[in-house]
């Protein structure tokens, strides 16, 4: 099985940024957040991000955090995160994870990398463990051969984002502005400079996220970073009526899909 | 207060200052806020140079004879420190005769002990030149002292409160309000404390560069544990040297409640190498262990991270953070500062729990035995003192940290007790 160095190859040989699409496990139910990821593969998502529904998402706007308390209503449970991996693998696509750090704590480190790396998994993004407490994630991914992405901040000093590039594997997350996850109009100024900082120190992909949601704020970040990494957005469409809510994806996807492939409409 | 003097063990009192906690006490984390496998950083990458910032201007704060002085003052002369320690016979008639000696911080500006940890990080606040201030509060307490010390010092305030503890505490609110700050009510999980730190921690990952969160309690990533717990440490310094002064020797047991546990560290940690005094942590046990309604992180909880730190938690089994339920809003937490996990795994303290009726009657005796209407946190306390008293028997001599006056809880007590107009007492 290839990780993510297969897919950023072929990005580049493209000549194009990778899109990065992210819905939470179980929103707004277990059955229907799998049919909105095939519908984000389809629409060209090279990857989808699925997040774990958390108690407590304190990197996360309203947006997200709601559609968490949904998921979490509906009963979610932590291993149905593996199950709908494995329908995005099975369907051809590329998945990792995204969660806060407690829930894999919890579940086992070992544990649940090794249930991730079985469904087809490809690596976790943690965006409240920081390489300094990652010792036990840093052997398990190591064992189970699963990317480790970590962030990087627009306050990141030089020093952290060395120590923290050197840590992960896969790709690096750059969170474009300093804030909560949401859909903003205005792709953050800070961005192009954060990427270009990590780049310093890295020859790893860097992907850029935190407020993405049109086609041409793909196009934009696909100017500078190797990933566009859209959330908020997808979330905002996942809801209510399911027929529409698939549609809206699958549009979404297909929008920033050109959009990282520098077709602006 | 100063030094202990004198081979009889007996002291002497060398001037009216009181000590601050911010020397090494010698029970410090590692150099990453470890306290064994508890502490440490769980936090999102952009909140990282904040917090390095805030603990390299503490490592200098502390040893800075200028600051140190300038805290000292403050406690003194805004506060009120040292604050008295109070006999309380009547009230230990009912604890099997043993002395039941209080710490006043209910006599503190402001109310409760709060205040300690608030002055020294709004001094903090001003050294890094930072103008806004961002708070959680549970009962109110600690929004009450940051708001009052923003208003000492001009700093722009703004209090995270969950919304059913503004109800509760509506009094609180209103002083908040008085004394200049922004009170936002918090709607999201369960509207309580531990979701009022969700939203300050959301602020402060948006406005990190001109904002200083002030944490209340000794939870939170590095340094808020060892640091919020070094001015705190007044707490029992003062208390070590006035049981000794008052007894002649030290006590069999200090209690104290715990939520987050800083009034409970700050009483503790003078006693940590007095091998002699159990130090007793009172949790929340809201209606009973076996109900699920209740706090009780350390009794009943198990090891993971939340808000920044690894400690004892209230989880389900997918990691999930419980709901939890007491009477005290104050001690309505899932979490718990992580050098409490340390010493409860280490056996130094034990930890017991104390029902919201439990709490409540002896809320009810010390107002009606001593005069002395506690916060109902504090009552926590006074409760595992009167069972802590009869095991003990009579004349041991228990230290209750007496952590805040019940003004903010009036309410609550006229309704459990039935005090309202047109119901019967
Ligand atoms: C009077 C009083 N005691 C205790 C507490 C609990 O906090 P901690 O455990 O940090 O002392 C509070 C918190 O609001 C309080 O107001």
């Amino acid at each position: 099985m290839d990780r993510l160095d297969s897919l950023f190859a072929s990005c580049r040989a493209e000549r194009r940024a990778a899109l990065v699409g992210y819905l939470p496990a179980g929103y707004p139910t277990a059955a229907d957040s799998a049919a909105l990821l095939g519908e984000m593969v389809a629409g060209g998502c090279d990857l989808v991000e699925i997040g774990v529904p958390y108690s407590d998402p304190v990197m996360d706007g309203p947006t997200i955090q709601s559609a968490a308390d949904t998921a979490l209503r509906a009963g979610f449970r932590l291993r149905d995160v593996f199950s709908l991996v494995e329908s995005v693998t099975t369907a051809g696509g590329r998945a990792v994870v995204m969660t806060y750090w407690n829930p894999v704590h919890r579940y086992g480190v070992d544990a649940f990398a090794r249930d991730l790396a079985a469904a087809g998994g490809l690596g976790v993004i943690t965006p409240d463990l920081i390489p300094d407490e990652a010792e036990p994630w840093l052997s398990a991914s190591d064992a189970h051969d699963l990317d480790r992405i970590f962030l990087v901040s627009p306050s990141s000093t030089e020093q952290r984002i060395a120590m923290t590039t050197k840590a992960s594997r896969g790709f690096v997350y750059a969170t474009a502005v300093m804030g909560v996850t949401g859909a903003r109009d205005q792709v953050g100024s800070d961005a192009p400079g954060l990427v270009r900082r990590t780049r310093q120190h890295t020859d790893l992909p860097v992907g850029v996220g935190l407020g993405v949601r049109s086609g041409a704020q793909a196009a934009e970040i696909a100017g500078f970073a190797d990933a566009v990494i859209v959330g908020s957005a997808f979330v905002a469409r996942a809801g209510g009526d399911q027929e529409r809510a698939r549609s809206e994806v699958r549009s979404l996807a297909e929008e920033l899909a050109a959009g990282v492939r520098g077709q602006v409409s | 207060m100063g030094d202990v003097s004198g081979d009889d063990g007996a002291v002497r009192t060398t001037d009216a200052a009181p000590p601050v906690g911010t020397r090494p006490s010698g029970h410090d984390p590692d150099e990453r806020g470890h306290f064994g496998p508890y502490g440490g950083r769980f936090v999102p990458e952009a909140l990282v140079a904040a917090l390095d910032e805030l603990h390299a201007e503490y490592e200098k704060a502390r040893v800075d004879p200028a600051f140190v002085d300038e805290l000292r003052g403050l406690l003194r002369d805004y506060t009120g420190r040292p604050s008295p320690l109070t006999d309380a016979p009547r009230f230990g008639e009912h604890a099997g005769g043993a002395r039941i000696l209080l710490k006043r911080e209910d006599l503190n500006h402001t109310g409760s002990h709060k205040i300690n940890n608030v002055l020294g990080q709004a001094l903090l606040t001003r050294r890094m030149g930072k103008t806004r201030v961002i708070a959680e509060t549970g009962a109110g307490q600690h929004g009450v002292a940051t708001a009052t010390a923003c208003a000492l010092f001009g700093l722009d305030c703004t209090v995270y409160m969950g919304e059913v503890d503004t109800r509760r505490q509506a009094l609180n609110v209103a002083r908040m309000r008085l004394l200049g700050a922004e009170v936002i009510p918090v709607r999201t999980g369960s509207a309580t404390l531990k979701d009022a730190i969700n939203e300050a921690l959301r602020d402060w990952v948006t406005n990190v560069a001109d904002t200083h969160y002030l944490l209340g309690t000794v939870a939170g990533p590095h340094p808020f544990p060892v640091m919020v717990r070094d001015f705190h440490r007044v707490i029992g310094l003062e208390a070590r040297e006035q049981v000794l002064e008052r007894t002649g020797r030290l006590p069999e047991a200090v209690a104290a409640c715990v939520g987050g546990g800083s009034n409970a560290i700050g009483a503790f940690h003078a006693f940590l190498d007095d091998p002699g005094v159990r130090l007793v942590g009172l949790e929340p046990g809201g209606e009973g262990l076996e109900t699920g309604r209740h706090g009780a992180t350390l009794t009943a909880g198990s090891p993971g991270a939340l808000h920044g730190a690894m400690s004892y938690l209230l989880q389900d089994e997918d990691g999930q953070t419980q709901e939890t339920h007491s009477i005290s809003a104050g001690l309505d937490y899932p979490g718990v500062g992580p050098e409490h996990s340390w010493l409860k795994d280490t056996g130094r303290a034990e930890y017991r729990t104390v029902t919201d009726a439990e709490a409540m009657d002896a809320f009810q005796l010390l107002c009606r035995t001593e005069g002395i209407i506690p916060a109902i946190e504090s009552a926590h306390a006074l409760a595992g003192a009167l069972t802590l008293g009869r095991e003990l028997g009579e004349g041991a001599v228990v230290l209750v940290n007496l952590s805040g006056r019940g003004d903010k809880d009036v309410d609550t007590a006229a309704r459990w007790f039935g005090l309202l107009p047109g119901e019967d007492a």
